[in-house]
């Protein structure tokens, strides 16, 4: 439905089309990467570091190391530093990652932050009630798009 | 390609182990009150085989060093006043058969050894029993009073005092027998991923205990040490409260206290802590 609306506003202005990509569409490749920006723009370094930290939000710090995000406190060790991520994988290695990790390293406990469905009595958010309709993603498609590009900047 | 990067990945993992050590000494031993001392390490139970887990570890091995102090010594343990109250109500008459839990079973102190083989089961009522739901069946049936309700004041404070006339005894509860199948339901809950994160107990507390999770110090999940004294909240917890806790957090819909699914996972947890000592009512933060 979004994705209809937003091509077909496009295509009215005889622009590239912007089309946002809906969780249960996105392809991944045979590694579990995702090619194609899932929000279709650009994402935002600067947003993906405030949301890497927010714990509403990625929290990725729950679980990984990242010495550029020293400023928040508590940075956890389930997962590796993400130190040099940038120099380690290709952007659409990253995309995967984010929007549902299990593809790319299965039976992983790092949650897919860009699925919506397949889950074993999902709540509505930390409330511990029982979802409330459809759920929407942890992350937006814009904000994973903002996080891949600052997982981008962890260069070596 | 994928090959390096994974294994690159895989050595950053391993590096990133030893951080939270420098929270709380893992190496310490508990003596309470300098004189009762408390298993806080344990060789893992035979059917833990394969978990990846051989030696078991209470909860307070994991917290910090100045958590820790507050356990070694029942003044400064809060929980330890929560048994004082507790001690009135056992030796109080209430209900229409004119009762006390001191007419029938004499003193606390007797009960001593009953809380390590709990969640047991119940031959007569064909059930798995928590301590919460035999104290209530007593409550009702026996007293003609009213039950506790669930994970609160009144019944925390009871099983904190039926805990400290246990403490130092090695946990041992049953799997076998009736209570088999209750605790393979309870095993499998373990073992189950759920909520949006899709996180089973076994990613935190089996895969990753030792590790910090944002700013918390994952331990093995144990509940030898139940009712625990919370210093976040300022009160006594019940094991089924910890575990709603923990499964909403996966963003989750949880169970609810007293549910036939948390009295299973209560028997199947209870039962990777046999051998730990009784250690109730613990302070953990
Ligand atoms: C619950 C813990 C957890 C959370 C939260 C989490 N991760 Fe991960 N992540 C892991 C683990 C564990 C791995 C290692 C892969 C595996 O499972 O074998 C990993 C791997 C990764 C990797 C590849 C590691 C490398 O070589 O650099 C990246 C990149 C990554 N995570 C990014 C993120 C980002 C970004 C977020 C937040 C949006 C996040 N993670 C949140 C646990 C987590
Ligand atoms: C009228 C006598 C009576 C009173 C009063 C009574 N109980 Fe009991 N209690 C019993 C009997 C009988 C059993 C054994 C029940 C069974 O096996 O089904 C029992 C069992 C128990 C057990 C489990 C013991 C074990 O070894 O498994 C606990 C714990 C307990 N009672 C606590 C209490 C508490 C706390 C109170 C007061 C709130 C109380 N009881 C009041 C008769 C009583
Ligand atoms: C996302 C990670 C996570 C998951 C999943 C999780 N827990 Fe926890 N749990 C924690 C944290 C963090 C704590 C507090 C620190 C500690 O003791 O590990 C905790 C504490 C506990 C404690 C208290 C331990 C003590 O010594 O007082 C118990 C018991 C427990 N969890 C059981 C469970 C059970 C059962 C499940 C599955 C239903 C579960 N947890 C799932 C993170 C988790």
């Amino acid at each position: 439905m979004k994705r209809i609306l937003l091509s077909a506003f496009a295509a009215g202005f005889g622009t590239i089309a912007i089309a946002e990509t809906a969780p249960s569409d996105v392809t991944f490749g045979d590694y579990g990467q995702v090619e194609m920006s899932v929000s279709g723009a650009a994402g935002d370094p600067a947003a993906g570091r405030e949301i890497m930290a927010n714990r509403g939000k990625g929290n990725c710090i729950a679980c990984h190391q990242v010495t550029a995000l020293e400023e928040f406190p508590f940075h956890g060790e389930v997962g590796p530093s993400l130190d040099g991520a940038g120099s380690r994988w290709e952007e659409s290695d990253l995309r995967g990652i984010v929007t549902n990790a299990k593809m790319t390293f299965p039976e992983s406990v790092m949650p897919a932050f860009y699925m919506v469905d397949g889950f074993i009595r999902p709540g509505n958010g930390y409330t511990g009630k029982a979802a409330e309709g459809p759920l929407d993603p942890i992350l937006t498609a814009q904000e994973i798009e903002d996080v891949v590009a600052y997982l981008m900047t962890l260069q070596d | 390609m994928k090959k390096t990067l994974l294994s690159a990945s895989a050595v950053c993992l391993a590096m990133a182990v030893p951080f939270g050590s420098v929270m709380a000494d893992e190496n310490a031993d508990l003596i309470i009150n300098g004189e009762l001392e408390i298993t806080v390490r344990a060789p893992a139970p035979a059917h833990m085989e394969g978990s990846g887990i051989s030696e078991i570890m209470s909860g307070w091995v994991f917290r910090a060093t100045e958590t820790q102090a507050f356990e070694m010594d029942d003044f400064e343990n809060p929980g330890m006043i929560f048994t004082e109250a507790a001690i009135d109500a056992w030796n109080t008459v209430e209900g229409e058969a004119g009762e006390s839990c001191a007419s029938c079973h004499g003193t606390p102190e007797d009960m001593a050894g009953v809380s390590a083989v709990y969640p047991r089961w119940n031959e007569g009522a064909g059930e798995v029993r928590t301590m919460t739901t035999q104290i209530n069946d007593c409550r009702t049936e026996q007293m003609g009073a009213e039950a506790w309700d669930y994970d609160k004041n009144d019944m925390l404070n009871m099983q904190a005092l039926l805990a400290s006339v246990s403490r130092g005894m090695p946990v041992d509860v049953a799997i076998d027998g009736p209570a088999a199948e209750t605790w393979e339901m309870g095993r499998e809950l373990y073992y189950t991923r759920t909520g949006q994160l899709d996180l089973s107990c076994a990613n935190c507390h089996e895969q990753n205990y030792g590790n910090l999770i944002r700013a918390d110090h994952l331990s093995q999940g144990m509940i030898n040490g139940f009712p625990t004294y919370r210093l976040n909240n300022a009160r006594l917890n019940g094991v089924h409260s910890r575990f709603r806790g923990c499964v909403r957090d996966t963003r989750a819909e949880t169970y609810s206290v007293g549910s036939p699914e948390f009295v299973a996972l209560e028997l199947y947890v209870a039962s990777r802590g046999n051998g730990l000592s009784v250690e109730g009512p613990s302070v953990r933060n």
